[in-house]
């Protein structure tokens, strides 16, 4: 067994075994163990294609370059820390009669199969199995949503499971005028014209007119999933209404998977097209998103909600800057990524604690966690600040790249991006300086909170701010070679 | 081009995509529940019949696999598991009253004949004997499309997700002759799981709302929090 069959069909094997014993107290140290397992081999893979580069697996059905392998093992991770987070949290939302027995097991079993569905549409090789396995990451979280089963989860689930499911439908069409185009250039009767690297090899070759029609589909699709102004209605919903930990593999994780999915489709239209269509559509696509996702920063009442906002900004950023293309901006959009990941998650694990301490997620009965619990107050105050693009984060720097990138090729761009800057500092702190510094209400009580997973998430963004460390820096450098042709170093 | 000049099997083929888009109209139009699914499940065996015909005049013999899960998923479970939920709820014999169907009609020849429009580069590149109805599988795509806007009905937009499905699922097969076998599975699970997970969804939603208009899916929207600023206590939200 090579190091991906494990880091696949470990949450695949832990999510078919949770499905039996996932209510127990002992499913959610599992859970735990399956995350660590997958978290170990995913890294000792990208180790692997650190040092000898790019492999297809025996079949082609998978193909890990540095481009996938480094969000597989960010995917692995942020999944790991979240599940020790999610342990002792989910035991809490039982002793609180807000979750039966019944709907903890489903909650972990669907975890880990949520992780396999992300993990198999980063690694797999074939752009109908992406496809698949992004609905089916869809497919598993959309119970989630509704585990509460209060009138608004479902809703919430309802609006995701619709809006993601038709909006993915236009990916699948998209994906089969790309088939068509293939079909056309290589023949048909074969059955390896889905496969990504073969499309890669034939790119510059495929019909223009059909490919730049699918990526229309294609962009529609998956920037639904994306969460992309105008289609990204489900979001905010779908990220508040469910259990926190959720809320952080959706917004740290999910939305990655299909930016990826956008990217490496990019890869192939740019080739075919030799025209800058598909970047110019990400770029309007991307900031449209992050200029109104920060107006509606402004006028939140729910805390989950406030920071799925600032999800649906930091998407639109990567989107456009990948759609900027050239070396520097996309160095900056990996690196964007990762942070993101880590500092999303981070606060929304932190407002999980938040919430449990107030008891409701509506901003203005949150008052005074500094006072109450110095962990969490701290916590949610340096992952805002982080989340914001304050120095000395990683954010910052991912941001600063950003716009010296726009600087250099759109110098007028530079003046929305910056006002969007702006307008998202403002709305995310004019929330949160009350949250952390307001006068607590009588009677608030410290809960138990596990700020470790917090701590390591914001320590790693605070090191990748500081300096980002020579192997990681080659290593999104060998990506963005890979996407944009050139290197940015 | 003239159509007497095709083969019997490839008039066939254009014969049956044209009765497919005939469905998704009658879909469209059909405001009870029941000959909606009927209709759904009428669509599925019309698709089946095309892709095996398409089987047959290509040489492709895995496309009657394909045929054979179109009737298996398509004809008799789904269509069997919305029948059946819409019995339990009770709402089998409802009927929804659609505002301006005319109009509804007009605007689905409209998109019919955009979907030609759309096709028409795809259709000069194709040499295949079905590329006469790719315009139709975006049709259906389309016309399912404006199926789930048009209906409130939790039932009436599952069957628009699935005929969106179908339209697809069409297409792949005019197109390309079909996906390769691990995709059409693996869009086949994701069907079937879809609509199980629509099932469990009509019982929640029966539950919580009392009824299965979509229309009551109003508390969560930026507009609602500020024309009704929240009672005090944040509802269920609160400790215990």
């Amino acid at each position: 067994m090579t190091l991906l069959d494990i880091t696949l069909l470990s949450p695949l094997i832990g999510g078919l075994l949770l499905v039996f014993i996932g209510h127990r107290p002992i499913g959610g140290w599992i859970n735990v163990a399956v995350g660590a397992v997958t978290f170990a081999t995913s890294l000792a893979m990208a180790l692997d294609v650190f040092a000898h580069g790019p492999t297809l697996s025996s079949g082609r059905m998978f193909y890990i370059d540095a481009f996938n392998v480094y969000l597989v093992t960010l995917t692995a991770f942020v999944g790991f820390t979240t599940s020790i987070f999610s342990r002792p949290y989910m035991r809490h939302e039982v002793e609180r009669g807000r979750l039966t027995d019944g709907r903890l097991r489903l909650y972990h079993s669907m975890y880990q199969g949520f992780q396999f569905a992300m993990l198999l549409a980063l690694s797999t090789n074939n752009l109908g199995v992406l496809w698949v396995a992004m609905e089916a990451a869809t497919l598993t979280t959309v119970l989630l949503v509704s585990l509460y089963r209060t009138p608004e989860s479902i809703e919430a689930a309802w609006k995701y499971f619709i809006l993601c499911g038709v909006g993915i439908a236009q990916a699948l069409f998209g994906t089969v005028l790309v088939y068509f185009a293939a079909e056309q250039k290589l023949g048909g009767g074969r059955d390896d014209t889905l496969l990504w690297t073969v499309l890669h090899d034939s790119a510059a070759s495929l019909d223009p007119t059909v490919l730049s029609l699918a990526f229309v589909f294609l962009l529609v699709g998956y920037g639904t999933k994306v969460g992309l102004v105008p289609l990204h209605a489900w979001l905010p919903d779908a990220h508040s209404e469910g259990p926190t930990p959720m809320s952080a593999v959706l917004s740290g994780l999910l939305l990655n998977v299909a930016l990826y999915a956008l990217v490496r489709l990019k890869m192939l239209v740019d080739a075919s097209l030799h025209t800058h269509l598909a970047g110019y559509l990400m770029m309007g696509f991307g900031l449209v998103s992050f200029m109104v996702a920060g107006l509606f920063l402004h006028r939140q009442h729910d805390i989950k909600r406030m920071y799925s906002y600032s999800s649906i900004e930091h998407m639109g950023l990567m989107t456009y800057a990948f759609g900027l293309g050239g070396p520097l901006a996309t160095f900056g959009a990996l690196l964007h990524m990762t942070v993101h990941s880590l500092t999303k998650s981070a606060i929304f694990i932190t407002v999980g604690h938040a919430c449990q301490l107030a008891g409701t997620q509506r901003i203005d009965k949150i008052r005074g966690l500094i006072r109450t619990q110095p962990a969490i107050g701290w916590g949610l105050l340096i992952g805002t600040v982080a989340i914001a693009g304050f120095p000395p984060f990683g954010v910052f720097t991912s941001e600063f790249l950003l716009l010296t990138a726009t600087m250099k090729s759109w110098p007028w761009l530079a003046v929305p991006l910056l006002v969007g800057f702006g307008v998202a500092f403002a709305g995310l702190f004019r929330h949160l300086h009350p949250m952390v510094y307001g006068e607590p209400p009588p009677g608030q009580q410290p809960v138990h909170a596990n700020m470790i997973p917090v701590m390591v998430h914001l320590a790693l963004v605070l090191w990748l701010g500081l300096s980002i460390p020579g192997f990681l820096a080659r290593w999104f450098e060998q990506a963005t070679v890979l996407i944009s042709g050139g290197s940015p170093l | 081009m003239d159509l007497s000049q095709l083969s019997l099997y490839n008039q066939a083929i254009i014969l049956f995509a044209a009765l497919v888009l005939f469905t998704s109209f009658i879909m469209l139009a059909q405001a009870r529940m029941l000959p909606m699914i009927f209709a759904f499940a009428w669509q599925g065996m019309l698709l089946a019949v095309v892709t095996a015909l398409v089987a047959l005049v290509s040489g492709h013999p895995h496309l009657y696999i394909s045929a054979a899960l179109t009737v298996a998923l398509k004809v008799f479970l789904i269509p069997w598991l919305l029948y059946r939920l819409a019995v339990k709820l009770n709402i089998h014999l409802e009927a929804e009253a659609i505002k301006y169907p005319s109009l509804l009609l007009l605007a689905g020849a409209g998109l019919v004949i955009f979907s030609y429009y759309v096709a028409l580069p795809i259709v000069h590149l194709s040499g295949l004997a079905t590329r006469n109805t790719i315009a139709v599988s975006i049709a259906v795509v389309l016309l399912g499309m404006l199926l789930m806007i048009a209906r409130k009905k939790a039932v009436a937009q599952v069957i628009g997700f699935m005929s969106i499905e179908n339209g697809l699922f069409f297409s792949a097969v005019v197109s390309t002759y079909g996906m390769p076998l691990i995709v059409e599975l693996g869009v086949a699970f994701d069907v079937l799981v879809a609509a199980i997970l629509f099932g469990v969804f009509f019982f929640h939603m029966s539950e919580s709302f009392d009824s299965l208009d979509v229309d009551q899916l109003t508390r969560l929207s930026e507009v609602h929090e500020t024309l009704f600023p929240p009672e005090e206590g944040g509802g269920e939200e609160e400790h215990p």
